[in-house]
């Protein structure tokens, strides 16, 4: 295991208005095929892209924001979000989807991928990384 | 001779709006469309500037589709923004003198 390396991802942009969101989703899940350390950081505007209830049909573009669904069987679930991001944009935690995971070492029990932080925690998050990805 | 400013950035992470807002008439519109929407919603750390906004008498408009598109419910945008679809759009621009595109 020493191939294995630490990504964090830093995703601070809203969806649709433009592409970033999209492209970080698919760089997580094309990277997930390397079965490495993952962490994805939302913060800023950022933590718009997992809101609840995302219906982009009358913009006429396609709804992603399932696909974070998804992130759980990849073993992507270190999913930070940033509370200070949240309070300045009037959201709490529950207007965001709830992404989960199996945890294979505790009888495959499902548990919440998502961790609310603080900047100082977020400063640590970004400390452990090998690698770091913006978006 | 009223103007219609259109703003397309998300207020939390461009100056746009408050540059929009700084040179706006009274008798203008502005519209918030694509990420801008999310400037829109309440108790946020812009909220102040669009309650001042509403306040001279400058009419402001949200673009529904951006909205939704963004899960972003009808009752989470402030009273003070008249939300709008795509002919309302139109008409706006119609309505007005000219169109200010704060890129």
């Amino acid at each position: 295991m020493s191939n294995t390396k630490t990504f964090v991802y830093i995703n601070r942009k809203a969806p649709y208005g433009t592409v970033y969101a999209l492209e970080s989703l698919e760089v997580v899940l094309i990277g997930a095929a390397f079965e490495q350390n993952v962490k994805l950081i939302f913060m800023d505007d950022g933590v718009f892209q997992l809101t609840r209830g995302q219906d982009p049909e009358g913009i006429g573009m396609k709804n992603f924001s399932k696909t974070y669904a998804a992130l759980g069987d990849y073993d992507i679930n270190q999913i930070y979000i940033d509370q200070q991001s949240l309070d300045d944009r009037g959201l709490t935690i529950d207007d965001l989807q709830a992404l989960v995971y199996e945890d294979e070492d505790d009888d495959w029990n499902e548990k919440s991928s998502i961790h609310l932080v603080n900047r100082e925690q977020l400063s640590d998050i970004i400390e452990s990384a090998d690698v770091l990805l913006n978006f | 001779m009223p103007t219609l400013h259109t703003v397309n950035k998300s207020a939390f992470e461009r100056n746009s709006l408050e540059s929009c807002l700084s040179v706006c008439k009274t008798d203008a519109s502005v519209l918030l469309f694509e990420d801008a929407v999310v400037s829109g919603l309440q108790n946020t750390t812009v909220s102040n500037q669009i309650t001042q906004a509403a306040g001279s008498g400058i009419k402001l408009y949200a673009l529904s589709e951006d909205l939704k598109a963004r899960g972003l419910s009808e009752e989470r945008v402030m009273p003070e923004i008249t939300l709008v679809d795509y002919p309302g759009f139109v008409k706006l621009t119609v309505e007005n003198d000219r169109v200010q595109n704060w890129l």
